[in-house]
């Protein structure tokens, strides 16, 4: 059934990537979606016999991968809790939006190819949750940055689309490195990349009573690391490429720009599965990670600032999918916090709703789009919310969940409020140095969440139309294969917080998990985070009502507001605008002068120095000698006998001396 | 078939086919045609002989199997041929590439195909012999013979500025081989004997291990090419035609990984410990040197010609990292570079053939018109990133994890070239396929024939099979290497014995 789950879908990308133009368009939508739905449905039985049901972790190998003296790695799934939450995870969004493409790509004359490359994604990212070892999980994790690059650039005569498609794949290899430097850690810390081993082997590293971490086991740039050391030196190398892949804060650069592909992409890569990948990673290395609080303390912090700067980014922007991805951004530092607290059930439950609610919004923009004649800004919208009705009522659930609308102390609301108040509430009950920052500003960031999204709905949704009448005659309504796939999400942005929050992170904890998720015997996190302060409990309900009031109060009572206050805080405007000017400072220092660099060391290193040294001198030399030769030979007999008179001279006085010694 | 020289079989059988060029008259096109058809042949059943080799391997053998041994000259010094793991598959990689080039030049080439064809064949000879070769007189003569017939390749057939690039190829490589001669003379005096065999176990003094390392780095690093003589690589190969440049990459490059292999690292084992800071401090720079210079190219094949450079830093970094992951990674990256940089200059070799220019800026948009070129082209660029699942990433991330345990610095700059691999390489990709097709002279371009896809495809499935499936390569391989790095840790080991009872 595994193997069904997984190499359907290359199976599918295989067929409409090599025979798409022999069996037509319509045939490879048909069987890539067919094979999807088919994976999905196979991927929930799993959830019901493995996490909900009686499952315990099981290893399927496939094949032989490398060997290497001590290094060996198989081509294998481990199938435990966390691997079939997020085989539900993917294969459902997945489906979904393979289905939806089908009306949103109805007009592109490439679908065959897009089709395959949807489906190649989720091979790779169902390559890496099932992996059974460091090297697959790099390998899916390469992949679907492949498949990422590959869908940004699908439109390839964009040159902004190729563009975002390089930055993309560029800016994730910079994690990559990180990662691939994590991989060789663990290496050598644990003699092995196969989970089995490390989880077995990151007993030995459990913290000492006296705080020392014993002897030196790596020996890293210089510095003799012993044991605690080490493996915090290897969580934060994996951690830098989780941040790459989750675009988190300093490596988030790519995530926008990614905006550039089709939107059915959007939901799948950069919304609901590849930048949860980072989170997924965590979550599988926590009986590592768990146990160096300084590496945690680095996640929550990176995962904080991320929430925070993300949000504060989102308020300001105009294109409506760039919003969402900010957002996206954002609710991605929220999983880290929760990650880095140790209540990593909480950062999988918001992984797990997030997938629905923001797949839900990101299509339902689609939609949107769609209907627009293809206008992104949400300055040329408005008023849309009479002309597509669905579309709005699909946004608007997609906006409830993703600002937790609930109801404080009981427990009763949409998805998001589950997942995200929980995170909030155990960030102010974890012993993590820095859970008391990430609390401030995650609850700040909740405030900023609620306030753009609601921007979202108003700008686009509501007001007098500011498109052209032309645009605004040829509002739409999506067909019904768009609409289905917003249903079921909706139904999941509204549904999965009551049904699923004992199992992720509640009274059903460890039966759930099963040890999927490791923690230490005195982490309580999950126990303690029901026993906070009432006020604590209010403060994301309270933050989100702030900022739905401020929204509405900014774009439909007084639009005129937001334009003063930009106009009054020009500076801080133009900052946030301008996503804290992180590209221009990127391109400035690494862009322009690694190619600088590359000029000088190409004409002068190359050129200049080792030819100049090297070959051309040489020869040139060699040309010098040759041409002072040459003009010795005069020609003139008296010249030729003047010198050999001064050798004979020469000759005779050295024999004389020389005989005299 | 144990008594059948099948070595010798699979190394001359191409200088047969070049006799039979010999007899061929080219001055109509038939004659032409039936030379093609001879020199095809001839490294076509070259390479399904050389299967054979791989099908009778004992991959549970560590010492050389195969042999063959006669007196040669009277003087100690034998006709000896052999393979083990280690040089077993560079014969396979050689008898692969040489059809393709065959092929590649099948139309490209016109002028003087008779030589051409001989060139090649003669070639294929020498490079097969020097895998083979078990006598270090012998490999000297295989090794240095080489030359001659690449430098002809690119002096006759290759583009403008042909004599330079072939004077500065000769010129690099002749001086670091007369080090290497010495070096050999030298070795004979102490050992008494040219027999690699039996060189792999005579211990050197220490002192004179030194310089014979030294001298045969000179000969293998120019070769390689290391930083800082790599300058004659981007220039030879702008200039070589498509088939000379794919053998340059694909083989004669590997020829100095190989040397290092077998003698630098198995006959010197001290003083390979002691140079290994060096060699990694060369090879770090070269890898992140020449990603750099390679990035801002606007010429494809320089390009291609540079990243070759930084790729083959990853190989002597991991060969002298010594422990398994490094030495079979270098074994690897060096198979795979042999395919993967030989498919991309065969992919720019389709596109010359087509406009006739390499620059970088001429092009734009071919996904339009050419798209099973873009995919092919696709692949073999991820292949050069080190994508995992192509072949690039298998030797890429082993030699990396075999350096991490010998160095964590050189772990750390190797580990970016990653990233300007990924830079380099892709930008060469989005300037040549993507974006709109613009430029009127692009417009007639059609896609792949059914020759190139014949080239084209065959190494699109090798470099994907060998990055899902490598253990074919790593089951040849681990015998040998093991038994090389066993030898090379007692040999250091019974060093610092005697140092510490001293």
């Amino acid at each position: 059934m595994y193997h069904a789950i997984v190499f359907l879908p290359l199976i599918g990308a295989i067929i409409a990537g090599l025979f798409g133009r022999s069996i037509g368009a319509k045939a490879s939508e048909y069987i890539t979606s067919g094979f999807l739905v088919f994976a999905a449905f196979l991927s929930w039985i799993a959830f019901f016999t493995v996490a909900l049901g009686e499952g315990e972790t099981l290893r399927i190998p496939v094949m032989r991968w490398m060997e290497s003296g001590a290094l060996s790695v198989d081509w294998a799934f481990r199938i435990d809790t966390l691997t079939v939450v997020m085989l539900v995870v993917v294969n459902t969004v997945s489906s979904l939006v393979h289905v939806y493409s089908i009306g949103y790509m109805h007009h592109d004359p490439h679908r065959p190819r897009f089709f395959a490359y949807l489906s190649l994604f989720t091979f790779a990212m169902l390559m890496l949750v099932t992996s059974d070892n460091l090297l697959q999980m790099f390998f899916g994790w390469e992949g679907v940055g492949l498949a990422s690059y590959l869908l940004i650039g699908f439109w390839y005569k964009k040159p902004s689309a190729t563009a975002a498609a390089m930055k993309a794949f560029i800016v994730n290899r910079v994690g990559d490195f990180g990662f691939a430097l994590g991989i060789f850690g663990v290496f050598v810390l644990f003699g092995s990349i196969n989970f089995d081993t490390i989880f077995a082997g990151a007993a030995d590293f459990i913290p000492t009573e006296d705080g020392s971490g014993g002897d030196v086991v790596l020996n890293f740039l210089g510095w003799q690391l012993d044991r605690a050391d080490a493996l915090t030196v290897t969580c934060l190398l994996l951690f830098m490429g989780a941040m790459g892949k989750s675009a988190q804060f300093l490596l988030h650069t790519w995530l926008p720009d990614a905006m550039e592909g089709p939107t059915p992409v959007s939901a799948l890569i950069h919304a609901a599965t590849m930048v949860t990948a980072g989170v997924f990673l965590v979550a599988r290395m926590s009986p590592i990670f768990e146990l160096s609080q300084a590496a945690l303390t680095v996640v929550v912090v990176i995962g904080a600032i991320t929430a925070f700067f993300a949000a504060t980014v989102g308020l300001v922007q105009n294109d409506i999918k760039r919003v969402i991805a900010y957002s996206t951004c954002s609710q991605l530092g929220y999983m880290f916090v929760a990650l880095g607290i140790g209540a990593y059930g909480a950062a999988i439950f918001h992984l797990f709703t997030h997938a629905f609610f923001k797949a839900l919004l990101f299509l339902g923009a689609g939609s949107v789009i769609h209907a627009v004649s293809d206008e992104q800004d949400m300055r040329r919208m408005g008023g849309l919310r009479k002309h597509i009705p669905r579309t709005y009522w699909m946004m608007v659930i997609g906006t409830l969940a993703l600002t937790g609308v609930g109801i404080p102390g009981l427990y009763f609301g949409t998805a998001g409020f589950f997942s995200k108040d929980a995170i909030i509430e155990s960030a102010f009950v974890a012993h993590n140095a820095a859970s008391g920052f990430a609390f401030t500003l995650l609850v700040v960031a909740a405030l900023f969440t609620s306030f753009y999204s609601w921007r979202l709905i108003f700008m686009t949704f509501h007001g007098k139309p500011r498109a052209s009448a032309d645009v605004m005659h040829h509002v739409h309504e999506s067909p019904n294969v768009m609409l289905i796939p917003l249903y079921i999400l909706a139904a999941g942005a509204l549904l999965a917080g009551i049904l699923f929050h004992k199992q992720f992170f509640g009274d059903y904890y460890d039966g759930f998990w099963q040890g999927a998720l490791f923690t230490l015997p005195e982490n309580e996190i999950v126990h303690e985070f029901h026993h906070v302060p009432f006020w604590v409990k209010m403060s994301p309900f309270l933050a989100m009502l702030i900022g739905l009031v401020t929204a509405w109060y900014f774009y439909i009572r007084s639009p005129q507001t937001p334009r003063a206050l930009a106009a009054q805080h020009h500076g801080l405007y133009q900052f946030l605008l301008n996503k804290w000017y992180f590209d221009e400072l990127y391109d400035f220092l690494f862009v322009r002068s690694a190619k600088a660099l590359g000029r000088f060391l190409w004409k002068q290193g190359d050129g200049r120095v080792i030819d100049g040294l090297g070959p051309d001198g040489v020869a040139a030399r060699v040309q010098d000698i040759t041409g002072r030769v040459v003009k010795l030979q005069t020609g003139y007999l008296y010249h030729y006998a003047f010198v050999m008179l001064i050798g004979v001279a020469a000759l005779v006085t050295w024999m004389m001396l020389g005989s005299s010694f | 078939m144990t008594d059948w020289p099948i070595l010798s079989t699979v190394t001359f059988l191409p200088l047969v086919g070049a006799l039979l060029i010999l007899m061929i008259r080219d001055d109509s096109s038939v004659g032409r045609r039936n030379i093609r058809n001879v020199a095809l042949l001839a490294t076509g059943c070259t390479f399904i002989l050389s299967l054979f080799i791989w099908v009778s391997f004992d991959n549970q053998e560590a010492s050389f199997q195969m042999v063959e041994r006669a007196e040669w000259l009277n003087t100690g010094i034998a006709y000896h041929m052999g393979v083990d793991g280690i040089s077993m598959l560079f014969v396979i990689l050689t008898t692969f590439l040489m059809p393709l080039c065959i092929l590649a030049s099948w139309e490209s080439v016109q002028k003087r195909v008779k030589e051409y064809m001989i060139a090649f064949l003669v070639l294929e000879t020498l490079m097969i012999g020097v895998f083979c070769a078990l006598d270090i007189v012998l490999f000297y003569i295989f090794f240095e013979a080489g030359l001659i017939p690449m430098f002809i390749i690119i002096g006759v057939w290759g583009g403008k500025r042909r004599v330079y690039a072939s004077f500065k190829f000769f010129l690099y490589t002749l001086a670091g081989s007369l080090l290497m001669l010495l070096a050999i003379m030298a070795m004979y005096w102490d050992a008494g004997t040219t027999d690699i065999p039996l060189l792999l176990n005579h211990d050197f003094p220490e002192s004179m291990q030194f310089w014979l390392w030294i001298a045969f780095f000179a000969s293998f690093a120019v070769k390689m090419p290391m930083w800082p003589v790599h300058t004659w690589l981007p220039d030879a190969h702008v200039e070589a035609p498509t088939a000379g440049s794919v053998i340059l990459a694909g083989i004669l490059l590997k020829l100095g990984g190989y040397g290092f292999i077998r003698f630098s690292l198995a006959m010197f084992p001290l003083a390979s410990a002691d140079l290994a800071p060096f060699v990694f401090a060369l090879s770090v720079i070269a890898i992140i040197y020449t990603s750099l210079v390679a990035m801002m190219q606007d010429d494809i094949k320089k390009l291609i010609a540079y990243s070759s450079v930084a790729h083959m830093g990853y190989v002597t970094m991991g060969i002298f990292a010594a422990n398994a992951q490094g030495v079979q990674g270098a074994i690897f990256q060096m198979l795979s570079h042999g395919l993967v940089s030989g498919a991309l200059f065969l992919c720019v070799g389709v596109v010359y053939d087509r406009l006739h220019t390499r620059e970088i800026a001429a092009y734009g948009g071919l996904v339009n018109n050419m798209p099973k070129y873009a995919v092919a082209f696709m692949v073999f660029t991820m292949a050069n990133v080190g994508l995992p699942g192509t072949s690039g990433f298998v030797g890429e991330f082993l030699t990396l994890i075999g350096i991490f345990r010998a160095n964590t610095w050189v772990a750390l700059f190797a580990t970016t070239g990653v990233i300007l691999s990924a830079a380099y390489a892709l930008w060469l990709y989005r300037r040549v396929i993507f974006g709109a097709l613009e430029k009127e002279s692009l417009k007639a371009m059609l896609d792949l024939t059914r020759r190139e896809k014949i080239i084209l495809y065959p190494l699109v499935a090798l470099v994907i099979f060998f990055g899902v499936y490598p253990m074919p390569v790593f089951d040849v391989t681990a015998a040998s290497v093991d038994n090389l790095l066993n030898n090379y840790t007692a040999a250091i080991q019974s060093a610092n014995d005697l140092a510490r009872a001293n």
